[in-house]
């Protein structure tokens, strides 16, 4: 629980820093998608993603364990990656970009985003089961 | 040079965050959206809750009439509660809840080839999604120029 939630105040942190430092909303699949549009945001979507990556890229010499192991084979995962992709562009966001910046900012798109994602996520799992480390 | 050096530290923050609250354990993730399954994992809504309030408590207290390093705030254009956005919050939950990978916690754990192969799935799924888009804004303007 307690790592759950001092975890959670760092990403929190980091979002509310990103929008007070830079004006610009910490949502990952947007960053990523947008990391090479012409708007002048591109240079803080790069270099947000940099931190990101580059600091798992750490974790994982540092702290193996941190990088918990897939639970699905290979075509389950590109089946997931392509709906990830596909549906955090449509939706305009995914669990960071509407779970975290959109319902600190009182979005009411991110809260109806953030339902229906919940509950089709754990409409999968329960179809699928939760899977096994491997 | 400064404020790119903070974006840089705000990634490495995020990322440390998602490491430390268990999203970047997909059997953790997949263990909290297993609501109905005997084994709930509660952890995960603690990481939301906490990201919430810190992220409302920096926005609150530290308020300004502009960011830092930027000119203005670049909020989200869209404001409607819409049929792409319903659609596309189920299709992302829907491979989030199948690989429990979701965005960011698949950057981070780009050292594990799992979550490269999900990593390059979503980029191509992203880079479809937006050329799709592009040609159906292309194809309704025409649409407009054409009844002008």
């Amino acid at each position: 629980m307690l790592r759950g939630l001092a975890g959670g105040v760092l990403i929190g942190l980091a979002a509310g820093l990103a929008w007070v430092l830079h004006g610009r909303i910490a949502g990952i699949s947007g960053l990523l998608g947008r990391s090479l549009d012409r708007d002048g945001g591109a240079g803080f979507r790069r270099a947000f993603l940099a931190g990101l990556a580059g600091t798992g890229l750490v974790l994982a010499l540092a702290f193996p364990s941190a990088i918990g192991p897939s639970v699905r084979g290979t075509t389950a995962l590109v089946l997931a990656g392509v709906l990830v992709g596909l549906g955090t562009t449509l939706g305009n966001g995914c669990t960071s970009g509407h779970g975290v910046c959109g319902l600190a900012r009182g979005s009411r798109r991110s809260l109806v985003a953030v339902c229906v994602f919940m509950a089709t996520a754990a409409l999968v799992v329960a179809l699928a089961g939760p899977g096994a480390p491997r | 040079m400064r404020s790119t050096v903070a974006a840089v530290a705000l990634g490495a923050l995020f990322a440390l965050g998602l490491a430390l609250s268990g999203m970047t354990s997909p059997a953790k993730v997949t263990a909290f959206l297993d609501v109905a399954g005997g084994a709930w994992d509660p952890q995960l809504a603690f990481v939301m809750a906490g990201a919430i309030a810190a992220a409302v408590a920096v926005r609150r207290l530290a308020r300004r009439p502009a960011p830092l390093f930027a000119a203005r705030f670049d909020p989200p254009a869209h404001a409607r509660i819409d049929a792409p956005l319903v659609a596309g919050a189920a299709i992302f939950g829907a491979g989030w809840g199948l690989a429990g990978y979701c965005p960011g916690p698949a950057l981070v754990s780009l050292t594990s080839p799992s979550a490269l192969v999900f990593a390059a799935a979503m980029v191509a799924g992203i880079v479809a999604a937006r050329l799709a888009r592009r040609a159906c804004n292309n194809m309704r303007q025409d649409k407009r120029a054409h009844v002008r």
